[in-house]
């Protein structure tokens, strides 16, 4: 079953007969085991990766360090919830170490993200302090590499 | 005067030794000369992996640049290499060979295919060997001055060979049996059942037995039968093997030759006076492939059987039936029913569809009446190359008709 999951990760767009024949059950099984995970959310949605630049769109991304003050009783989820409720919050975690929060920030141009800093996020009363890294380049995006030409075929077309 | 002139053209004339002179071309080439000749192939005839070397091997080859790893190695191989080819054999096949006398590493598997037989084979010496299969087993037996005396295999058996066509075929001159199991090009693998036949064979007529076990950690839904660790099997086996599928390192040039005291010292002084030590570099990189790359193998041999259950079962689906491979990357499907040989038939599939394939009868005459389709390319790709196999049938087919 985990091999499934293990396909559509890599490839959404494969198909429940493709899958039933590469994990050898049958399509129904396969369709079935789909359904379920996209009720329970399991699988959580289905997205594609693309290469903004190429399309000579170019966006502004942040890491931001932010230090939190926890609350009683929900410690730093109440807070984290309030952030990353936010659209421009990419992807948010807790993390150990010198501060609380890593949070992602995408925006089409570097003043909104510094205004999205200095306007909602640093005022929140938990806030304490933000560190705000703009990123310059991209290299590995979930597992996906940027930049790079694509890797031609360097086999022989046929060996023995 | 007359001769000093014919003097000289007849020493052209055995430029080259006879039994290279008459040795046949290998039948892939013929094919890759034609195969240059069309663009934008999809090629099934690869028999090498298509991932790269995992980039932890491939760093700790650069490191090993880096420290200035640069020399020669003992003519065995490095000690830590064989020590670690030495606990891998024996967690995985519980089978002990001593790591200091009983392990040769060499340039490739090839090599130890090779001084394996010139070690053995006395002039006239007969080498039986089940075909189809690897293209360099005949040529090499031939080149070591032996005879080879081929066992054909077929559809029935799975293209296992069978014990009973083996003893059908030795004689006084039989020297050593060589087998390759998972086996190219037919994807075949020996059941214990099997194996134990040919290991009696072995101990009634006292043979040696060669066994090139190169695809042993691409199986799928079996366990390999690692030959040696047969009882009484590990005297006269000689086991080859290598990196080259299993860790995706078919570049590096890095193999292994396991068998007792004996042969290892018969094969290490060939390997001394020709090829010296395997390539530093890369035994470097197989230290690192056996410490650490477990998760590796077998995330790709996950990704080869899924590749491998969508060809087979397209190949049938196509009308071309296509027993079960279960080792190595390769199906093996018959194209009897489209009244074609092997050679016409991937000829015409190339020129018209461009699609590559091996034809059979490049691994041998018993190849004849298959096609050798090597699944170790994306998953994409399969499916494209399918779909013009298919349209290719069903042309054929209208045309006959």
């Amino acid at each position: 079953m985990k091999e499934i999951f293990e396909i559509l990760e890599q490839n959404a767009r494969a198909t429940p007969e493709q899958i039933s024949t590469m994990v050898d059950k049958p399509v129904s099984e396969v369709e079935k085991i789909i359904k379920q995970a996209e009720k329970d959310g399991t699988i959580l949605k289905y997205k594609t990766i693309i290469n903004w630049p190429k399309l000579g769109e170019v966006d502004v991304r942040a890491l931001i360090e932010v230090r939190v003050t926890p609350q009683r009783g929900v410690g730093f989820d109440a807070i984290a919830e309030r952030i990353y409720q936010f659209p421009e919050v990419h992807s948010a975690y807790l993390v150990s170490g010198t501060y609380d929060l890593a949070i992602l920030v995408r925006g089409k141009t570097m003043q909104e993200i510094s205004s999205f800093v200095a306007e909602k996020l640093a005022p929140l009363e938990q806030v304490q302090s933000t560190v705000t890294h703009f990123l310059l380049k991209r290299y590995k995006e979930n597992g996906e590499t940027f930049h790079l030409p694509k890797e031609i075929n360097k086999r022989l077309p046929i060996t023995p | 005067m007359l001769n000093a002139k014919s003097a000289p053209t007849k020493a052209r004339d055995n430029l080259i030794a006879q039994k290279v002179d008459t040795l046949p071309p290998s039948g892939i080439r013929k094919f890759f000369d034609l195969l240059s000749s069309v663009e934008d192939v999809i090629s099934l005839g690869i028999g090498e992996p298509d991932f790269v070397t995992p980039w932890h091997i491939r760093e700790a080859g650069t490191y090993s640049l880096e420290k200035g790893y640069t020399m020669y190695t003992s003519n065995s191989g490095m000690p830590e290499l064989r020590q670690e080819l030495a606990s891998y054999l024996e967690l995985r096949y519980r089978i002990s060979y001593h790591p200091e006398h009983e392990i040769l590493i060499t340039t490739g598997s090839s090599e130890g295919l090779d001084i394996a037989l010139r070690a053995i084979i006395n002039p006239g010496d007969e080498v039986i060997i089940p075909n189809p299969c690897y293209v360099a087993y005949p040529a090499d037996i031939i080149l070591a001055g032996g005879v080879p005396i081929l066992v054909p295999t077929n559809e029935e058996n799975n293209f296992v060979v069978r014990a009973t066509d083996i003893e059908a075929r030795v004689t006084k001159q039989t020297k050593a049996i060589l087998i390759g199991y998972p086996a190219n090009p037919t994807g075949a693998v020996m059941s214990k059942k099997e194996a134990d036949a040919i290991a009696g064979l072995a101990k009634k007529y006292d043979l040696l037995v060669i066994s090139d076990e190169i695809y042993a950690r691409l199986v799928y839904g079996t366990e390999h039968i690692c030959f040696p660790s047969l009882p009484g099997m590990m005297e006269r086996t000689i086991l080859i093997s290598g990196f080259s599928k299993s860790h995706a390192m078919t570049g590096w040039r890095i193999g292994y030759v396991a068998a007792e005291r004996r042969f290892i010292q018969a094969l290490t002084k060939i390997h001394q006076y020709t090829m010296l030590s395997a390539p530093t570099m890369a035994q470097m990189a197989a230290i690192e492939a056996l410490r650490n790359g477990e998760s590796e193998v077998e995330k790709m041999v996950q990704e080869y059987n899924r590749r491998r259950r969508l060809m087979v079962k397209r190949l049938n689906e196509i009308g071309l039936p296509c027993f079960e491979p279960k080792g190595a990357f390769y199906a093996f499907p018959s194209i009897k029913a489209t009244g074609m040989n092997s050679e016409e038939f991937a000829e015409k599939l190339l020129l018209e569809e461009k699609v590559a394939v091996v034809p059979g009868t490049a691994f041998g005459p018993y190849g004849e009446g298959f096609v050798r389709c090597c699944y170790a390319t994306s998953l994409p790709d399969i499916e494209e190359a399918l779909r013009r196999m298919d349209r290719f049938i069903r042309k054929s087919k209208l045309n006959t008709a």
